[in-house]
């Protein structure tokens, strides 16, 4: 381009110049438009989110219900210890770290497995502790080098406690560390405000069962934080509510005595007041210290306890089924009474087996009880009059009977676990099996379903329950563990209200025969031996029940092994005229009921009621019993 | 006696200019009292410094510049050069190079040296521009800006780009060249987008779709829009800034002081800045308009011209509309070098506009 002169070059430039200035003004009014659209329209979403950035909430943790038993002895509790804390996503090399803290911290093998196991667990940028429990010199130790670790920190936490350690661990169950599934359990109740910074949750037990109740309202402090998450200033608080205490049916001590009792053999005790259902020890032997669990459990110990031929974590009150053995002979006896297919005085003979069909059944004495009526039948134990009993009642007459005392039925305690257990009855083959051979019913099985064997099999609960129910005159209670649940927040105390389930209809005559048979159990029968020099009128039921069937020969119990024994039952209440506790007991493969059973209801019985503790466990009765 | 020195002194000084000047550096000083009190003091030393170097080069003529125009830049580019082969690198870019005593950024100089050399080019052309000379003018725009964005230093670059094509346009290239080089320049964005480094194509990418990466690349447009936003129509107040002052901001005394502003101010502290901005362009165009000769137009338009490249790229930046590059909000941001750079061009503005009746005589 040329210009001719000055003049045309000058306003040639004016105009690129204008042309210049006006895109200047086009290019601010479009970030003016910006601006405009960001702080007017846009406004409060922006302004939303800077309060997001800048506001934190930090959720601040309530402390547990405490469980409190019956005469306020406390059987969990809290206790506030330093925790030495990693947080994976703030540390570059893990097992470095590990190493060079313990240079500082003693940190051992187990520490670090348990490490591992909690980080492959591990849900989301949390922070796992890596050693629990420090004393105050390790604190002061680390602090001083903290500087050195990022990512690790000491934090006070509340820890749960278990200060009975093994005794009631399968009553009062335990916390663990919270999984999906647990924080499925929070999602579906719609708890997931309430349980944010919660790490344990109830896993078995009432801790299981009342985790809404214990864990209490999760605080939360709105804390002014900076980019880097650092808490700048608290703007408000909303201070936590403790979970509310429960309080209990059991009593510790007894509960202690009757563990004591089973030494070191394997079983289930259940003992329930009768007028209310409330429970007042449930043992299963052996227990298991859930104090392990709460920091999670190592994996040495957590193998221990799975592979552990004694199943230690298995509830036997609750989820073991056992055949009942003669404990299930009061009961057929009132159902004969209630038919009207006995009276008390017929009496018939027994001369140690009954013929059915060609097949014999034994009697366990040889020779048999002779000349046998109702009474003699239930203190001596007869099998012959309960094989003969349960042939004239029938299958299904024996089962709708039994059924009305919970037999074969979930009892509705408050914790979870509970097995149905086997109550036989037509219906049930039906249902049970699938070869039409198999699901009839055959006449010969009716036999020995009289004496509690056959496909019987109860839970320790159900036996008990069934015995307070008898002791209570029909009226049946659902058995529960807590008595009450003290609201933190109001200071009320709830009381989980004895419901009674129903009263069987039964005649007050009949009842009181069976009762008196069983008084003679314990004065003159099978049961006399563990009650003998007793200060207070006890009745009982001595049981056997078969774990390995020994085709027409003669039970001996030293030719079978160990765990080949028969279990050993018991079922008592006491005071006989205004029963106060009502039991089952049960010990594996302890033999004779009258020798393994009894003696351990004799000193729950006797601390009970008198107040008396044993020094020894139970002694079993070595005593050659001859029938049970 | 002393009244007479400081008539001497104010003498080579535009009173609109340097009024403008002051009131951007006095907004300055306020935004950077609450974004970073700790840099206060340095940065009014830094101001002073500025105001002596335009003071200085204000009573320099336009005549003695244009002899400095060739050596500068040639001086400019073996520099930058010298930068290519042995500059310190410092946060993955090599721009540094020392020369003993000191750290110098050639690539600064370049800002002043460039339209200086196009303009004095030009001037010598003045009587015979054809295509050729703004062939050759656009080759010696490349060079220099191709050696800045290796370094790299795209915002940098930028802005020494966009300094020497100010020249070119004002200088008269055609509108059909223009339009012709647009659709060139269009058609071969695909191959510029495969000479882009990684980093820089992802601030692209970012810009598009911020909340891709919140935690990443893209949390600093997020998080000065946010502060944008937030601050609305009357701001939260100076000093009440949560993002600026908790730190949410990133460079919030540097290339994003603007969110600061916003945040703290709301639209009408913008509105005060966007008016200060146009006032200072309007009066360097208004001194390019009456300057006498091409080369104090093209050298005067071009510098006020730039001042509007820095204010809109960052701006636009911060607000989330361009790519994160690192320029400067003109005045306002911390830092000695852009602030000296920027008053160099005010002196120069002042200079040829002080001079335009001399030379016409």
């Amino acid at each position: 381009m040329e210009f001719k002169n000055a003049d045309d070059e000058l306003h040639y430039f004016r105009r690129r110049l204008t042309g210049a200035g006006s895109f200047v003004l086009f290019a601010f009014v479009v970030l003016f438009a910006r601006f405009v659209w960001l702080q007017v329209f846009q406004h409060s979403y922006y302004q939303t989110r800077a309060e997001d950035n800048r506001i934190s909430l930090v959720p601040i943790l309530p402390n547990r219900g405490l469980i409190i038993d019956r005469n306020g002895v406390v059987l969990a509790r809290n206790y506030s210890a330093y925790t030495l804390e990693i947080t994976p996503s703030k540390v570059v090399d893990l097992e470095k770290t590990i190493d060079e803290l313990e240079q500082v911290i003693e940190i051992q093998a187990k520490d670090r497995k348990r490490f591992k196991r909690l980080l492959e667990e591990s849900r989301n940028f949390e922070s796992l502790p890596i050693r629990n429990r420090l004393s105050d010199e390790e604190v002061a130790k680390f602090i001083a080098r903290r500087y050195r670790f990022p990512g690790v920190d000491v934090k006070a936490r509340l820890f749960r406690q278990y200060p009975f350690n093994e005794s009631a661990s399968h009553l009062l169950g335990y916390i663990g560390r919270i999984t999906d599934r647990d924080l499925t359990t929070i999602e579906e109740r719609d708890m997931e405000d309430n349980y944010r910074g919660t790490e344990h949750f109830g896993k078995s037990g009432l801790e299981q069962k009342y985790e809404f109740d214990l864990h209490g309202q999760t605080g939360f402090e709105q804390v002014e934080v900076d980019s880097s998450g650092r808490a700048v200033r608290v703007l408000s608080r909303i201070p936590p509510v403790a979970g509310n205490n429960l309080t209990l049916t059991v009593d510790a001590k007894l509960q202690e005595v009757a563990e004591q009792a089973f030494g070191d053999r394997r079983g289930a005790l259940v003992a329930i007041e009768p007028a209310t259902g409330g429970i007042l020890a449930l043992v299963s032997m052996p227990g298991f210290d859930p104090n392990l669990f709460v920091d999670g459990i190592d994996t040495q110990s957590w193998d221990a306890l799975n592979n552990s031929l004694d199943k230690p974590m298995i509830n036997r009150a609750l989820n073991g089924t056992y055949p009942p053995g003669s404990t299930f002979k009061p009961y057929m006896a009132l159902a004969a009474l209630e038919n009207g297919k006995r009276t008390p005085q017929q009496t018939i003979f027994d001369p140690g087996y009954y013929n059915f069909g060609g097949h014999v059944f034994h009697d366990d004495k040889k020779g048999g009880h002779g000349s046998v009526n109702m009474y003699k039948s239930i203190v001596e134990s007869c099998d012959t009059y309960y094989y003969m009993l349960a042939n004239d009642l029938g299958i299904d007459s024996i089962a709708g009977f039994m059924r009305q005392f919970g037999f074969g039925q979930r009892t509705g305690i408050d914790i979870e676990g509970e097995s149905e257990g086997v109550l036989p009855s037509q219906e049930w083959k039906r249902k049970r099996f699938k070869r039409p051979d198999q699901q009839r019913w055959y006449a010969g099985e009716t036999i020995s379903i009289g004496i509690g064997q056959g496909y019987n099999a109860y839970t320790p609960i159900q036996l008990a329950q069934a015995m307070a129910t008898l002791a209570n005159n029909g009226v049946m209670y659902r058995p529960h563990i807590v008595k009450f649940v003290a609201d933190t927040k109001t200071g009320a105390a709830i009381p989980v209200e004895p419901r009674p389930l129903r009263t069987i209809p039964l005649k007050p005559g009949n009842i009181e025969i069976i009762k008196q048979a069983l008084v003679g159990v314990n004065k003159e029968g099978t049961g006399s031996r563990a009650f003998v020099g007793a200060e207070y009128v006890s009745a009982g039921k001595t049981g056997t029940a078969q774990v390995y069937s020994l085709k027409g020969e003669k039970y001996s119990e030293g030719h079978v092994k160990e765990r080949m024994r028969d279990h050993a039952l018991f079922i008592a209440f006491a005071p006989a005229e205004q029963p106060r506790i009502a039991l089952a007991v049960l010990v594996e493969n302890g033999g004779f009921g009258a020798q393994a059973a009894a003696p351990i209801a004799r000193q729950v019985l006797d601390y009970y009621l008198l107040g008396k503790r044993p020094k020894t466990p139970a002694p079993a009765d070595e005593t050659d019993a001859e029938e049970d | 006696m002393l009244r007479n020195l400081w008539q001497r002194l104010v003498a080579p000084i535009d009173p609109p200019l340097m009024a403008l000047a002051a009131l951007l550096l006095g907004y300055a000083l306020l935004v950077l009292a609450s974004a970073s009190p700790e840099r206060l003091a340095s940065q009014a030393l830094n101001m002073l410094v500025a105001l002596v170097v335009m003071r200085l080069v204000a009573q320099v003529p336009p005549q003695k510049m244009m002899h400095f125009a060739l050596p500068v830049f040639v001086i400019g580019v073996l520099l930058l050069i010298a930068v290519a082969l042995f500059g310190d690198i410092s946060k993955g870019a090599r721009r540094w190079l020392n020369i003993g005593f000191m750290r110098i950024q050639p690539s600064e100089i370049m800002k002043i040296a460039m339209p200086l050399m196009l303009a004095w080019y030009f001037q010598r052309h003045e009587t015979t521009l054809r295509l050729r000379e703004y062939a050759v003018a656009t080759l010696v725009l490349v060079l220099p800006v191709g050696l800045i964005a290796k370094q790299p230093d795209l915002g940098t670059a930028i802005l020494v780009f966009a300094a020497g094509c100010y020249v070119i346009f004002l200088a008269g290239l055609s509108w059909k060249v223009i339009a012709g080089l647009f659709v060139a320049a269009c058609a071969s964005a695909p191959l510029a987008w495969s000479l882009l480094r990684d980093y820089q194509k992802s601030r692209i990418l970012t810009l598009l779709d911020p909340e891709s990466d919140p935690l990443g690349k893209g949390f600093h447009i997020i998080q000065s829009t946010i502060a944008i936003g937030s601050g609305g129509i009357f701001g939260k107040g100076w000093g009440q800034g949560t993002q600026a002052q908790l730190e949410f901001i990133p460079e919030r005394h540097t290339d994003f002081i603007f969110a600061v502003l916003s945040e703290e101010l709301g639209l009408i502290g913008i509105t005060v800045l966007l008016a200060l901005y146009a006032l200072l362009i309007g009066r360097g165009l208004m001194i390019a308009a009456n300057a006498p000769t091409m080369f104090t137009r093209l050298l005067a338009g071009s510098i006020t011209l730039i001042f509007f490249t820095y204010a809109f790229v960052n701006m636009g930046m911060v607000s989330g509309i361009l790519p994160v590059v690192g320029v400067p909000l003109p005045f306002i941001s911390y830092g000695g070098t852009a602030l000296v750079t920027l008053f160099l061009g005010i002196g120069i503005l002042m200079s040829i506009h002080r001079h335009r009746m001399l030379v016409q005589q």
